[in-house]
């Protein structure tokens, strides 16, 4: 017969200090994995939302990135009229020759400068980004040195508000307008004329990359296949969703330390919980004794106090993640290998990441309390009585 | 008995709850030791005599512009300035894009490169092979290792950047201060494949004549091109490598977090085992007041007891992060920023110090409520 659990939660009530105390440092290993984990699920959440699966990235063939290399320009008109390319109000293809760049700015609570990426696009490229919208101000004009910023960019750097200017390559850059894509990587963009940008940065001539807008998602696997077949094109086509998946791969060090920091304290909290499992079973040993002379098998015994470690470990867990509750959205900023610049993404706390943050809590609970338990389950009836 | 005895007695009488706790505060302080070696070498260690002697130049607007080949010479003449060699980065990939795969791969000159990094160290025979073979590459020994490259090797590397697949001949085997995970070759020969890349450089590696001439030299670097076409930054190797350091995000905050956390943990951790050692002995307290011991000696007792305890974790885990480091640094593919790290003496003894300070504030609580225990009641107490 089992003991029911009760039993369990009653004996960690009797000792509610060192229940506390155990559970907070618990809490403690389980909140740093928790912060970590939600800040990789924010990272992808920010990448995963930036591409549309209608829309084809064309780069020239070997090119891993927007910021290395490009393609002469004369290639842009066969690009365009390739078929499965939806068309505008106008009829017009979809389609935009893009360079991405990179520049320095300063940040604006002065700690330090970072890498921020600028996008020349042409006007279709603002057709092919739908989830991008205005909210001050208005679009660039092409022909004129005008720039959009996105919010990220609003929000971390000065001088990024309607009607200032920004400075950098060949002179000062009039903002005109502040856009949101719904905190995908474009947030973290600077938005201008593909030519007033070629020129500044020396491009004239070429292309980093070309947007085609498919019709669906079906033309935009056909549409990408036929742009990397062509051999005289000597280009690659990649859906824009898979293109931003590669981008995740910049939490590799934060996933890597994040990990063997969770380990470490892991290992630390286990041995914790085991001295609290085991002073618990030193102080009932009577009880156990008694509880095994009314019939309580060994094995119930043991379940019981397994038990009672993973209640105290869910307890952690529970603490754990109400500690991070308030970090739950705060931005933050990641450099990325592909792009060298600055992506600005929040930290999101899923119910993935909850889950496996009960799990990692229920772990160290096992891992501290099976000893103990078995412990216990062991002791010899008569001794423990006499004690 | 002396005092002391009775105290090392009294903290692992119980030896399986001593262990734990020592075990956990082990682990602790061996996070916080890693923690703060990070830190020193990010933040604090100014890089060895050679590092601090050498500058970087780049195009003012960002890394990933280029700079005019022509300003090599401009920038020699710069008083103070000994040696300058073009870096570019080629960005190839080497058997296929996978993290493992990744190294650095520069383009150069050969015939000065050894000038400013004077402290790598190659046999003379493969530098003169080196600078006579310009599809030649010379590489790390730990990347040598860790891919079996013997000298006279051919490898691809797949450019991205470029358009073109460099097929290259190892001529030397270099060995640096720490793995640099990098390969050098010649730059002409790139040029030689695209006519784009002609007269164009990534970086300057400069050296300067002293130390304490790098800041001058910087400034007068960044002045000389302030109105030419493509302005430069100057910055001392270590603020260069710094800036890729605070592109990962606001490393400051993250590494103080943790080490919050996990010394909040270890104070958790020692508080619960003293306040349960120190109820277990209600009885003794008792016997020992009655024995004449004042409260001030009980609670030395008692604060003696648990930092005994959190030292030895103390220790126990800086001994770990000693072991743990210099397996990390020395490992072949481990990632340029933790390579060559060290872990100092003030490093060491700050660790010790707080897992000592943790062990007298987890027992202050206790112990002032074993001092001021009533005698009668304490001997009737029955745990």
């Amino acid at each position: 017969m089992a003991i029911p659990i009760s039993y369990n939660i009653r004996n960690l009530k009797l000792r509610k200090g060192l229940t506390i105390m155990t559970a907070l440092g618990i809490a403690l290993t389980v909140t740093t994995a928790v912060f970590l984990m939600a800040l990789l699920a924010g990272l992808k959440k920010a990448f995963m939302a930036s591409g549309d699966p209608v829309n084809v990235l064309v780069m020239r063939k070997g090119s891993t990135a927007e910021l290395s290399g490009g393609f002469d320009a004369n290639l842009f008109p066969t690009l365009r009229t390739l078929p499965g390319i939806a068309k505008d109000a106008q009829g017009d293809p979809i389609a935009s020759g893009e360079w991405v760049v990179v520049v320095v700015l300063p940040r604006k609570d002065g700690t330090g400068e970072v890498n921020v990426s600028v996008r020349g696009l042409m006007p279709a490229g603002l057709t092919l980004r739908p989830n991008a919208r205005l909210i001050e101000g208005r679009w660039f004009t092409p022909g004129q040195r005008e720039v959009v910023v996105g919010n990220s960019i609003h929000n971390r750097f000065s001088g990024a508000n309607v009607g200032d200017n920004l400075d950098f390559a060949k002179g000062q850059w009039k903002v005109v307008g502040v856009f949101d894509s719904g905190g995908t990587a474009y947030d973290s963009e600077i938005w201008g004329d593909v030519n007033q940008i070629a020129a500044d940065f020396d491009r004239q001539g070429g292309y980093a990359s070309v947007y085609l807008r498919a019709t669906d998602p079906v033309a935009a696997d056909a549409l990408k296949h036929r742009v990397s077949d062509d051999q005289r094109l000597k280009l690659e086509g990649t859906l824009e969703t898979e293109y931003y998946e590669k981008q995740t791969s910049s939490g590799g060090a934060i996933k890597f330390i994040g990990t063997f920091v969770a380990i470490i304290m892991a290992i630390g909290s286990s041995f914790a919980a085991m001295n609290t499992m085991y002073a618990a079973v030193a102080y009932r040993a009577r009880e156990i004794a008694t509880l095994r002379i009314i019939g309580f098998s060994r094995p119930s015994i043991l379940t019981s106090f397994v038990i009672e470690a993973l209640l105290l470990s869910l307890l952690g867990a529970i603490v754990g993640i109400v500690l991070i509750l308030p970090f739950n959205g705060v931005t933050t900023g990641i450099g990325n290998q592909l792009t060298f610049s600055e992506t600005v993404f929040s930290l999101h706390l899923t119910w993935g990441v909850a889950m496996a943050a009960v799990i990692f809590a229920m772990i160290m609970g096992l891992l501290g309390g099976f000893a103990p338990a078995w412990h216990a389950a062991r002791q010899d009836i008569l001794t423990s009585l006499r004690a | 008995m002396t005092l002391t005895r009775f105290v090392t007695k009294s903290a692992f009488r119980n030896r399986r709850r001593s262990l734990l706790t020592v075990l956990s505060i082990t682990f602790s302080l061996l996070l916080l030791t890693l923690m703060m070696t990070i830190w020193h070498a990010f933040y604090i260690d100014k890089g060895d005599a050679e590092s601090a002697q050498r500058l970087i130049t780049r195009h003012r607007v960002s890394l990933t512009e280029w700079l005019p080949g022509f300003y090599r010479e401009k920038i020699r003449t710069i008083p103070g300035v000994v040696a300058v060699v073009p870096n570019s980065w080629f960005g190839g990939i080497y058997k296929d894009e996978k993290p493992e795969n990744f190294f650095a791969q520069f383009g150069t000159d050969p015939d000065e490169i050894f000038k400013i990094f004077t402290d790598f160290s190659m046999p003379a025979d493969q530098l003169l092979a080196w600078q006579r073979d310009r599809a030649g590459v010379i590489v790390d020994d730990q990347l040598a290792q860790k891919y079996g490259w013997k000298l006279g090797d051919r490898i691809v590397l797949k450019g991205t950047i470029y358009p073109v697949d460099l097929e290259l001949t190892i001529r030397g085997i270099y060995t640096g201060p720490q793995p640099t995970n990098s390969v050098y070759f010649n730059q002409k020969y790139v040029e030689e494949a695209v006519p784009g890349a002609k007269g164009k450089a990534g970086t300057f590696d400069i050296l300067a004549d002293s130390p304490d001439n790098v800041p001058k030299v910087a400034a007068a670097v960044d002045a000389m091109f302030r109105n030419a076409p493509e302005p430069t930054k100057t910055e001392s190797e270590k603020a260069f490598q710094l800036s890729f350091i605070n592109s990962i995000g606001n490393v400051k905050v993250f590494i103080l977090s943790i080490c919050f956390a996990v010394v909040f943990a270890t104070l958790l951790v020692s508080a619960t085992t003293m306040a349960m050692s120190i109820r277990e002995r209600t009885r003794e307290v008792a016997v020992l007041k009655t024995l004449g011991f004042t409260r001030q000696s009980i609670l030395r007792l008692y604060i003696g007891e648990a930092v005994l305890v959190a030292l030895t974790g103390g220790a126990l885990g800086c001994l770990l992060a000693l072991g743990l480091i210099s397996a990390l640094s020395h490992a072949p593919g481990m990632s340029l920023f933790l390579s060559g790290m060290k872990v100092t003496p003030p490093t060491l003894l700050l660790a010790i110090f707080v897992a000592g300070m943790v062990g007298l504030l987890s027992a202050i609580l206790p112990a002032y409520h074993a001092a001021k225990l009533d005698i009668v009641e304490g001997l009737r107490y029955i745990g």
